[in-house]
C-alpha cells in the first residue's frame, strides 16, 4: 500500500471503571478505505473502545485524531458530526418509527430546513423532505430493505435490523463507520450475507471501517489488518494471516 | 414514497373530524336540540381538547411525562386576560386584540416552559414529572396572592393586599388576589375555539411529521442511538416541551376569555386538572393525537349526558373509561383501528402485502 492518509490515529487510549483497567494503552492506525478488525475475547474491551471513540465515555487517557483533527473528549454528537458513525452490539434502533424513517433521522444534519417551515409546510419542506426520502430509499436498497420502507422498525426480522442499524450510520456520511459485532445472532446464511454487503459498502462508498468481530475465523475472510485485545490490552497486531498464526493469539481463544 | 402521501390523509382525516363535529353542533344548537348546560360545557371543552392534544406532545411525542401542564395554562390564561383587561379601552376591535392576547399567551407559556425545561430536560428520569408537579401547584399559588393594580402613575404590585397597592383614587385592581381577574372581555366562543383547535393541530401534525418531529421521537425511542446519529438532544427535548407549553397557554386564554370572573382555584388550574388532561391522552392513545381530541370530548360530555340516570351515571361513566382504554391499546382494536383507517385511505390491498412477504422471507 503506498503513501495513504490515516483516517484514525489512536494513541494509548486508556479507561478504568473502578479498579478495572477496560482499555488499556490502546493505539490504532486505521488508513483511508481499509476495513480493519478489531478482534478478542467477551469482555475484553472492545465495545469498551468503541464507547471511547464515539465520546460516550472520556478518556482517562490518550488522544483520538479524525482525519489529522484531535477529537478527543468531544461529545458524541460532535463527534458523529466531525465523521465517526456507528452501530451497537444490542441493536438501538428507533423502534417506533418506520424502517424510512430510522434513516432519515440519520439525515438530520446532512439535509435541513427550519422548523417555520416544517409547521408553515413551506416550499422546502416539500423540496428537501423529497431529497431525504430519496437518499434514504437508495441507502435501503443497498441493503435490500426498500421494500420494507414502511414497515415499523420494531417489526422487521433479526438479520435486517442490524442492517438498518448499518444503513443508518451511513446516512449520516461518516468518514469511518464503526460496526460493532454487526454478525451477532445471525445464521451463517446471513452472516455470508453480511460480511458481502460489508465488502460492497467499502467499495461502493469507499468507506473506511472498523469491524469488531467476536468470531475470528469470519474476519479473517474480509479483513486486512487485525488487532487483538485481551484483558483491555492489545494482545496481537498486523496483517490478518500473521496475527491469526500467533501462539499468544490462538491461547487466548482456545483458553476461553 | 406512498406512505407519506397517506399520513397526509391521515391528518386530513383528523381536520375533517373537528370540521363536521363543529358544524353537526352548530347546526343542533340552531335548531335549539341541544341544553343551555352544554352549551356552556363546548368553549372549555375546546380547551380541553387544546391542552389533551398539546399534552401529547410532551408525552406521546417526546416520551415524558408531565404532571403539571394546567400550570402552563394557568400562565396563559392570567398573562392574557391581564392584557386584555389593561387594553379593553385602548384596542377596540376585538379580534385584533383577542389575537394578541392569544399570542401573549401562547409566548408567555412557552417561555416559562422553555425556563423550566432548560435545567430538567438535561437530566436523565423523571425528574420533569416532579418539577412540573411542584410548578402547577407553585404558580397556582402565586396567582392567588398576586395584587397589581393600575393608575396615572403606572403598575402597582403586591403580595400582601389590595390596599398595599396604594392606588390613587381613579386608579383599579387589575389582579386581586385569590380573586383573581374580574371583567375579562367575553371575545371566546365555540367558533373560536374550533378555529384555535384547528390551528393547534395545524401546527403538532405538521410538526410531527418533519425532521423536527422524527429527532423528538428518535430521542424517546432511543437516546444513545439519537445522539450517535447527531441529533442535539437537549436543543429537541426544549422545542418540544416549549412547544407543548406554549399551547396549553393557547388553551388558557380560550379559557380565560370565556369567563367572567378568572381564579386559580385547585379545580381549573390545580394538580386534578393536570391529571384529568394526562387522563385524556392516556386514554386516547399515548402518541395518538386524534385519540387525544375523542377522549376528550367523551370525558367532558358524557357526565352531563348521564346527568338524567343519576343513579348509573358513575357506573356507566367507568365502563366507558374502561371501553376506552380497551379500544385505545389492545393490540388487535390497534389493528382494527389501522384498518378502518386505512380502509379509508383506499391502500389497504397494498400494504397488508407488503407487511405479510416480510414476515415470510424470514
Ligand atoms: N460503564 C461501565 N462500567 C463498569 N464496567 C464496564 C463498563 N463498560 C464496560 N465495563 C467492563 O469493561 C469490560 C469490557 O467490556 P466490553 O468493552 O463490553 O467488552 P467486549 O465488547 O470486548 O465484549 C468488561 O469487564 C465490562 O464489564
Ligand atoms: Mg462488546
Amino acid at each position: 500500500m503506498a503513501a495513504t492518509n490515516p483516517v484514525l490515529e489512536v494513541t494509548n487510549l486508556s479507561i478504568s471503571f473502578g479498579g478495572l483497567r477496560a482499555v488499556d494503552d490502546f493505539s490504532v492506525t486505521i488508513n483511508e478505505g481499509e476495513l480493519y478488525g478489531l478482534i478478542g475475547p467477551n469482555g475484553a474491551g472492545k465495545t469498551t473502545a468503541f464507547n471511547l471513540l464515539t465520546g460516550v465515555y472520556k478518556p482517562n487517557e490518550g488522544i483520538i485524531r479524525l482525519c489529522g483533527e484531535d477529537i478527543t473528549g468531544r461529545s458524541t454528537i460532535d463527534i458523529n458530526k466531525a465523521g465517526i458513525a456507528r452501530t451497537f452490539q444490542n441493536i438501538r434502533l428507533f423502534k417506533d418509527l418506520s424502517v424510512l424513517d430510522n434513516v432519515k433521522a440519520g439525515l438530520h444534519n446532512i439535509y435541513t430546513y427550519s422548523t417555520m417551515s416544517s409547521i408553515l409546510r413551506l416550499p422546502k419542506y416539500y423540496k428537501v423532505e423529497k431529497e431525504m426520502t430519496a437518499k434514504a430509499m437508495e441507502l435501503l436498497k443497498v441493503f435490500d430493505l426498500d421494500s420494507s420502507a414502511s414497515l415499523k422498525a420494531s417489526q422487521l426480522p433479526y438479520g435486517k435490523q442490524r442492517k438498518l442499524e448499518i444503513a443508518r450510520a451511513l446516512a449520516t456520511n461518516p468518514k469511518l463507520l464503526l460496526l460493532d459485532e454487526p454478525a451477532a445472532g445471525m445464521n451463517p446464511n446471513e452472516t455470508k450475507e453480511l460480511m458481502d454487503t460489508i465488502s460492497f459498502i467499502r467499495k461502493e462508498f469507499k468507506m473506511t471501517i472498523l469491524l469488531i468481530e467476536h468470531d475470528m475465523k469470519l474476519v479473517s475472510g474480509i479483513c486486512e489488518r487485525l488487532t487483538v485485545l485481551n484483558f483491555g490490552r492489545i494482545l496481537a497486531e498486523g496483517s490478518t494471516s500473521e496475527v491469526l498464526n500467533n501462539p499468544d493469539v490462538i491461547t487466548a481463544y482456545l483458553g476461553e | 414514497m406512498k406512505d407519506f402521501i397517506n399520513k397526509n390523509k391521515d391528518n386530513l382525516i383528523t381536520y375533517g373530524i373537528v370540521i363536521i363535529a363543529y358544524i353537526v353542533l352548530e347546526l343542533l344548537m340552531s335548531l335549539g336540540l341541544i341544553s343551555s348546560l352544554m352549551t356552556g360545557l363546548l368553549v372549555p371543552l375546546c380547551a380541553y381538547i387544546i391542552l389533551a392534544v398539546s399534552l401529547n406532545i410532551t408525552v406521546g411525542i417526546l416520551g415524558e411525562l408531565s404532571l403539571g401542564h394546567a400550570g402552563f395554562m394557568c400562565v396563559g390564561a392570567f398573562t392574557s386576560a391581564f392584557f386584555s383587561k389593561c387594553t379593553v379601552n385602548v384596542i377596540t376591535v376585538e379580534w385584533i386584540r383577542f389575537t394578541i392576547a392569544i399570542l401573549i399567551g401562547f409566548l408567555c407559556a412557552g417561555v416559562i416552559g422553555f425556563l423550566i425545561g432548560m435545567p430538567v430536560l438535561r437530566l436523565k428520569g423523571d425528574y420533569l414529572a416532579i418539577v412540573t408537579l411542584a410548578f402547577g401547584e407553585i404558580i397556582k399559588n402565586v396567582m392567588n396572592v398576586l395584587y397589581i393594580g393600575r393608575d396615572s402613575k403606572g403598575f402597582h404590585f403586591s403580595t400582601k393586599d389590595a390596599v398595599a397597592l396604594g392606588l390613587e383614587e381613579s386608579g383599579e385592581i387589575i389582579v386581586n388576589g385569590a380573586q383573581g381577574i374580574t371583567g375579562t372581555p367575553k371575545s371566546s366562543n365555540f367558533t373560536v375555539g374550533v378555529v384555535l383547535i384547528l390551528i393547534t393541530l395545524f401546527i403538532v401534525l405538521n410538526l410531527i411529521k418533519s425532521r423536527d418531529g422524527r429527532a423528538v421521537m428518535a430521542i424517546r425511542d432511543n437516546v444513545i442511538a439519537a445522539e450517535s446519529v447527531g441529533i442535539n438532544i437537549t436543543k429537541y427535548k426544549l422545542l418540544a416541551f416549549s412547544i407543548s407549553a406554549a399551547l396549553a397557554g393557547v388553551a388558557g386564554v380560550l379559557y380565560s376569555h370565556n369567563l367572567s370572573s378568572l381564579m386559580a382555584t385547585p379545580k381549573n388550574f390545580g394538580y386534578n386538572m393536570s391529571i384529568m388532561i394526562l387522563v385524556f391522552v392516556v386514554l386516547g392513545g399515548i402518541g395518538n393525537i386524534r385519540g387525544s381530541i375523542i377522549s376528550a370530548v367523551i370525558l367532558t360530555l358524557l357526565p352531563e349526558l348521564l346527568r338524567g340516570l343519576s343513579n348509573l351515571r358513575m357506573l356507566i361513566y367507568a365502563i366507558v373509561l374502561i371501553a376506552m382504554m380497551l379500544f385505545s391499546w389492545s393490540p388487535k382494536a390497534k389493528d382494527f383501528r389501522d384498518k378502518t383507517v386505512a380502509t379509508l385511505l383506499f391502500w389497504k390491498k397494498d400494504n397488508t402485502v407488503k407487511g405479510g412477504s416480510d414476515n415470510g422471507s424470514n
